[in-house]
């Protein structure tokens, strides 16, 4: 039996994406750059998502650039504003890579995360000021889940530094969250398909009007030139379709996944030397659930499991494949060696209980063979 | 048995795992993620990653990359980099093997309920009688990887399978073509790892260590006579990169602290022995039993005596090696120090030198470190003490001393 608790990491494609999609894939193959009828389909049915993505991330359709996923949308918001307004840049520091690494080239200043997984906004007001000209927080963190206070960061760097953008790299939120309810106020979001039941390879950023903004591929006039290249129609057809579906199941998904993943911990927590990162669920999206256990190798516990049919994730997997302590639990005030004994599982829109028991099982017996009391 | 097959994404550590799985072996493979830099190959390179779960894919195993990165720098590149910055030469790969992929990853795969574990080196482990294990050089001479896994030890021979040991490497690199395995064609990797070619040594330890320059003095005349941009990139025994004109100069000794090269003849760069450190035994038992063949009693007991001058050491016979695939040498081996038969060619300290056995020399006996080069007059020396019945283990050693580097 296989308990996929890797939600986080990709979520099976929703059915209703799959079928909004098959057609473009083969019968609608247009370009929808095009001036004639079969690549009006296409644009009609870019332009269609274009709309619907626009009505759940809370912008006009003309704020939405379409992108090839998550990493894609935070690299061009960092580096499209940094470039169009050269000036001081924060970025909280557990933020994903796709933040961080840019973030890192333009020389940003990392605002600090409380033990708790919230941003310290104590911190964050002693860095703005008029210099800043980019703010970047991510709304729900990808390793520990926690859900950071947006509108109240959005009021302080409105105040406190008037001149910067605010971009929000929303990805994982985007799965439980109504977006666009809680980011009226942030500049830049960005979200990806693949996380909340659409396909990989397609993602999308908000730029609202008036954000400074320059592009970084240069090309043709696609995406009113802030993003050039051809559509991937297919993709945006099926993300669209997917957050469609995603926001219609999210008080069902939402209070059901959330159940599952508090008896899941119930199970858990009877592991000996078992402690969970961001204890407080209130604080936290409904599918994580962020562990660490005393002198255990995540690398060790993650094959165990992975024999067994248990499939989560360590800290960062890096370009190789293998496991490095959490940035993110680093940056949390956890010591190296709980970071690398944390585990991250993540549950989503098809977990059932039955895996989440046998997953409880299984680690139980993995944890107890590494410590040698099997 | 449940192995756990260590690929390195090369050729050699691709057949060992095809093989095991021939023998009908339970077979997982693992690719340890060592370095973050940038390198050109070996163990640590992302390409190297996906070429081993290229493999591990044709071959359908599981494969799971593991960091140890943290370990890695831990053992083997600080340590590196700390003996270039004392003057010393070390040999990473044998501290890798030591530590990491026998020591960490050994112990790793017993954690996860492994048999054990499997490389592609060219050496084979043989189960005896007793139940002990002894390891001997791999069949094709040319590729022998026996020196590199000689500091390992019973415990770690026990839970060890090296399926290359019988093959030649021509036939590893056929049994790689039938298979359709991506790595067939792939070149030998054979440089340090985690130093790529185009930033070179110098440059990658002058990114961790302060490189000082230094004065080349002449061990005859004691007269400066040329400099160098980094005594510690300086190897005991190297003669190219001096810099020097005229006349074969080699590098007799390096002294870090006074920022000098010694520098001698051909004839001077020769040493009658070695005083090595951190010993270890592969065999089983006392050392006294490794030595000059006592397990297979093939000679008088083990004990031997040398002539030299009329003068008579107690020692045992032993083969030693002292490079990947350097020339074998006879030798007498007593508590730390190795006496050649004849002078040989200065070997640098930090170097690892193999012990195999004199009766049956594909058996390696055990590994040390050098720590310094003895003399001739040094050793004429201490057979003086001990024929005033001094053991050499209590000889006192003293820092080399380059005016009796003169043979």
């Amino acid at each position: 039996m296989i308990s996929y608790l890797d939600h986080a990491a990709t979520t099976p494609m929703r059915s209703e994406a799959l079928e909004a999609m098959m057609p473009y894939l083969y019968s609608y193959y247009g370009n929808p750059s095009g001036s004639h009828s079969v690549s009006r389909q296409a644009r009609d049915a870019v332009e269609d998502a274009r709309q619907r993505m626009a009505l759940h991330l809370g912008c006009d359709p003309g704020e939405l650039v379409f992108t090839s996923g998550g990493t894609e949308s935070d690299n061009l918001a960092i580096m499209g504003v940094a470039k169009a307004r050269p000036g001081k840049v924060l970025c909280s520091a557990f933020e994903h890579r796709g933040v961080l690494a840019p973030c890192g080239e333009v020389g940003a200043i990392l605002i600090n995360i409380d033990h708790d997984g919230l941003l310290d906004m104590k911190h964050l007001k002693s860095l703005l000021d008029r210099e800043v000209s980019l703010v970047s927080v991510m709304l729900a963190n990808n390793e520990v889940g926690t859900v950071q206070p947006i509108n109240a960061i959005a009021g302080l760097v409105r105040t406190d530094a008037p001149q910067a953008v605010l971009h929000t790299d929303a990805v994982q939120a985007a799965a439980w969250m109504d977006i666009a309810r809680v980011t009226s106020d942030v500049g830049m979001i960005s979200v990806s398909g693949h996380k909340v039941g659409g396909p990989k390879g397609v993602g999308a950023l908000v730029i609202r009007d008036g954000i400074p903004y320059a592009p970084l591929l240069r090309g043709g006039s696609h995406e009113r030139s802030r993003r050039p290249g051809t559509h991937n129609v297919a993709g945006i057809v099926g993300m669209a379709a997917a957050f469609d579906a995603a926001a219609k199941a999210r008080d069902l998904e939402h209070r059901r996944v959330m159940e599952l993943r508090d008896y899941f911990w119930e199970l858990l927590s009877a592991i000996p030397g078992i402690h969970e990162t961001a204890p407080d669920h209130s604080t936290k999206v409904p599918g994580v659930l962020s562990v660490y256990f005393d002198s255990l190798d995540q690398q060790d516990l993650l094959v165990l499991l992975d024999e067994q049919g248990v499939c989560a994730s360590g800290g960062s997997a890096c370009s190789s494949g293998a496991i490095q302590p959490s940035h993110v639990l680093i940056a949390m005030g956890y010591s190296v060696t709980e970071a690398r004994g944390a585990v991250r599982f993540s549950l989503g829109h098809t977990t059932t209980r039955e895996e989440v028991v046998h997953a409880a099982e299984v680690v139980r017996s993995a944890v107890a063979q590494l410590r040698g009391d099997s | 048995m449940r192995v756990l097959a260590a690929m390195s994404g090369g050729v050699d550590s691709s057949v060992a795992a095809a093989l095991l799985l021939d023998m009908g072996h339970e077979v997982t493979g693992v690719t340890l993620r060592l370095w973050g830099g940038e390198s050109d190959s070996g163990c640590c390179s992302v390409a190297d990653v996906d070429d081993a779960r290229r493999v591990a894919r044709t071959l359908g195993i599981v494969h799971h990359v593991i960091d140890d990165s943290e370990l890695f720098m831990d053992r083997v590149v600080m340590p590196y980099i700390r003996a270039h910055a004392g003057g010393v030469t070390p040999n990473p790969c044998i501290e890798c093997n030591r530590h990491i992929k026998f020591g960490s990853l050994l112990e790793r795969a017993r954690r996860l309920g492994y048999d054990a574990i499997a490389t592609g080196h060219y050496a084979k482990v043989e189960r005896l009688e007793d139940d002990s294990y002894v390891l001997l050089r791999g069949n094709d001479p040319l590729k022998d990887q026996s020196y590199v896994l000689s500091s390992l030890t019973q415990d770690q021979l026990r839970s060890l399978l090296l399926p290359l040991g019988d093959m030649h490497k021509s036939k590893v690199r056929e049994k790689a073509a039938s298979l359709g395995l991506s790595t067939a064609g792939k070149p030998d990797s054979l440089d340090v790892c985690f130093i790529n070619s185009r930033e070179g040594r110098g440059n990658f330890l002058a990114k961790y260590t302060d490189l000082h320059e230094g004065e080349i003095v002449d061990s005859s005349t004691g007269k400066t006579i040329g400099r160098v941009d980094a005594v510690e990139l300086v190897t005991p025994g190297q003669r190219k990169g001096l810099g020097l004109s005229g006349g074969r100069r080699y590098a007799l000794s390096v002294d870090v602290a006074a920022r000098k090269v010694i520098v001698g003849s051909a004839g001077q760069a020769y040493e009658a022995g070695l005083q090595l450190k951190d010993i270890t035994w592969t065999t089983q038992g006392r050392v006294d039993e490794h030595l000059g063949g006592m397990r297979f009693g093939a000679t008088e007991e083990g004990q031997c005596t040398q002539g030299r001058g009329g003068e008579y050491l107690d020692g045992k016979r032993v083969l030693v090696q002292t490079s990947a695939h350097g020339k074998v040498r006879n030798a007498m081996y007593r508590d730390g120090l190795v006496i050649y038969d004849q002078p040989e060619r200065l070997v640098s300290p930090g170097q690892t030198v193999a012990f195999y056995s004199y009766d049956f020399p594909d058996m390696v006996l055990g590994s040390g470190i050098v720590e310094r080069g003895i003399s001739a007059e040094e050793t004429e020396r201490q057979f003086r003490q001990l024929e005033s019945s001094v053991d050499i283990s209590s000889v006192d050693i003293k820092p080399v001393d380059t005016s009796l580097v003169d043979v």
